[in-house]
């Protein structure tokens, strides 16, 4: 019997492919179009954390150590109000196996699939998530395969993500380099069913519940040092994994009055999707084209329902320039002695505009950094840009326009970011679940689901979704 | 580069997964206009081939997928690009630190 590997046919034996490769029933959380269980879904499909602890320490994933960065917290303070300037700390996360946090996510999936008898894990991903998964499984004798979006349709690639599909093929896997374009679903799922691997999915509660050692530790180190609690913590937002996993981890801890701060690179005016513009991002991860639709919608992924759900846990929105984080990313290296990939250094960018604002006493801390090397370097894209006619210059980062100039500030001073309407993100939500749900079918389940999910009153989510309503 | 591969050479093979009428609905025009390709690499699976040939690789996971030759021993040529000047300043240009 031949297999209709048409993109329709595929796409429709979705939910099938998918419930064979994860060995996770999704209908049993499943309440609505748009509510489930979530806590019950993050309860039953995973583990408590001192077993994900356990699981980790067997395959080289956490413990990494916290520092503080002593000369830009400095600087920050000569540039802030007499009493402000927070000590900056950063979880150097480069030193997990793999080289990223992205170690914490994959050691369950793949401890999960190993458990279970799968020959192999498969995700598909053009992140430091692919060499996590090819590290993990490479610790526990699986195969893997990972799917990544690498070349526009003349066949060139980002430096980073070249850099980071070899470091999958480094750990043993076979790597399928695709052209751009969504489809890298599709063939993750001809992929899955062709092997019968586990799929090794981001957004699964086994990758989600792997991020929440990282908000536990950062807990557990702050008040060994510091005998308190952190009170902010800056994460790079994408897919919304690492801030919802830290999140939960930290209120595990108890840290119940840390500020969860999300930040993001602003690409705006570039498509995602584009043959053109994919080549002229100069960012991989941890930018709008992710972070803002994953915010507003997070159930846009390759499982049934995404178990990271950021606005749940989400206090502030920062946004930073591209030339603002490069900047940041030369200063780690040249105060703090500190050579890491830009991708991670976005959240430390938000961290220096954010700690001129707080007091002294406050400390902040940045939840990751990433390991650096040929193409994963702030050099390798800058160089890379230039080569794709976009304009790199020294300058005021208020004149970065994302795919045409990439502007370095001149000063610390100019590193400002800025902080994103909470409120409108909230009500983009409930838009998109009335697209997916229109009012009058909500039931009073759906509205406290939706109020879980954003953080207001019922009364609050009511009154929106009749005011979307109207509008239409 | 060199043009034709023995048994057992480590080569890249591409491959037209959608061609432009078959791809998903919903992309930007000028993705919709490319066909989407994968490119994969693996050991020859055959006796000898030359560059342009269908051929069959082992990939490292050890499984069988056939395209069309396009490199013998593709190697990465990713390194950290032309110096960018303007990064060398920073840090070092007497800011408040």
């Amino acid at each position: 019997m031949t297999r209709d590997l048409s993109h329709a046919a595929v796409m429709g034996r979705r939910n099938a492919i998918m419930q064979a490769s994860m060995g996770l029933d999704y209908e049993e959380f499943i309440t609505s179009p748009i509510a489930f269980e979530y806590e019950r879904m993050m309860e039953r499909a995973s583990y408590p954390l001192e077993e994900i602890r356990r699981i980790q320490r067997e395959t080289k994933v956490g413990d990494t150590p916290l520092y503080e960065l002593g000369r830009l917290t400095h600087a920050v303070r000569r540039l802030s109000q007499p009493g402000k300037g927070a000590r900056i700390l950063l979880k150097d996360e480069a030193t997990n196996a793999s080289g990223s946090f992205k170690a914490r996510r994959a050691s369950v999936s793949v401890f999960e699939a190993a458990r279970r008898g799968y020959p192999g894990v498969c995700a598909a991903t053009s992140g430091n998530y692919g060499a996590a998964v090819a590290s993990q499984a490479a610790q526990r004798g699986l195969k893997t395969i990972i799917l990544q979006e690498v070349y526009d349709s003349r066949g060139v690639g980002q430096p980073e993500i070249v850099e980071k599909g070899r470091l999958c093929e480094a750990y043993g896997a076979e790597v399928l380099k695709l052209s751009v374009g969504p489809e890298l679903f599709y063939y993750l799922l001809v992929t899955l069913e062709e092997t019968g691997f586990f799929n090794a999915s981001l957004y699964t509660p086994f990758g989600i519940a792997g991020v929440e050692t990282l908000g536990l530790e950062i807990a557990e180190q702050t008040r060994a040092r510091y005998g308190r609690d952190p009170d902010a913590v800056v994460v790079t937002h994408a897919g919304g994994g690492n801030l919802t996993g830290t999140a939960r981890g930290l209120r595990k801890a108890g840290a119940e009055k840390t500020t969860v701060v999300a930040c993001s690179v602003d690409l705006a005016g570039l498509h995602m999707a584009s043959d053109r513009d994919f080549n002229r991002k100069s960012f991989t991860t941890g930018h709008t084209g992710f972070g803002i639709p994953f915010a507003v919608w997070p159930d846009r992924v390759d499982v049934p329902r995404n178990a990271a759900r950021s606005l749940r846990y989400m206090d502030e929105y920062h946004l930073v320039s591209q030339g603002e984080v490069f900047y940041v990313t030369e200063l780690l290296t040249k105060w703090e002695g500190l050579e890491r990939g830009p991708a991670g250094n976005t959240s430390l960018t938000a961290a220096v505009a954010l700690a001129r604002e707080l007091p002294e006493e406050h400390l902040v801390v940045v939840q990751e950094t990433e390991y650096t090397g040929a193409g994963k370097h702030h050099n390798a894209q800058l160089a890379f840009a230039r080569a794709m006619g976009i304009e790199v210059r020294r300058g005021n980062p208020e004149e970065n326009v994302p795919g045409e100039r990439i502007v370095i500030p001149e000063t610390l001073a100019q590193v400002r970011g800025r902080r994103q309407d909470m409120d409108g993100l909230r009500v983009r939500y409930v838009r998109s679940a009335l697209k997916v749900l229109p009012l009058d079918r909500w039931t009073p389940s759906d509205v406290a689901f939706v109020a879980q999910d954003v953080q207001m009153s019922t009364s609050w989510v009511k009154e929106t979704a009749e005011r979307a309503s109207r509008e239409g | 580069m060199q043009q034709d591969a023995v048994q057992g050479a480590w080569v890249e093979v591409e491959r037209v997964v959608l061609r432009p009428e078959e791809r998903a609905p919903q992309i930007p025009p000028e993705t919709r206009a490319v066909p989407y390709v994968l490119r994969v690499s693996g050991f020859l699976d055959q006796e000898g081939a030359k560059l342009g040939d269908e051929i069959g690789v082992l990939t490292l996971a050890g499984r069988r997928l056939r395209g069309r030759l396009i490199a013998v021993n593709p190697s990465y040529r990713h390194g950290f690009g032309d110096t960018v000047e303007e990064l060398l300043r920073i840090g070092t240009e007497g800011e408040p630190s």
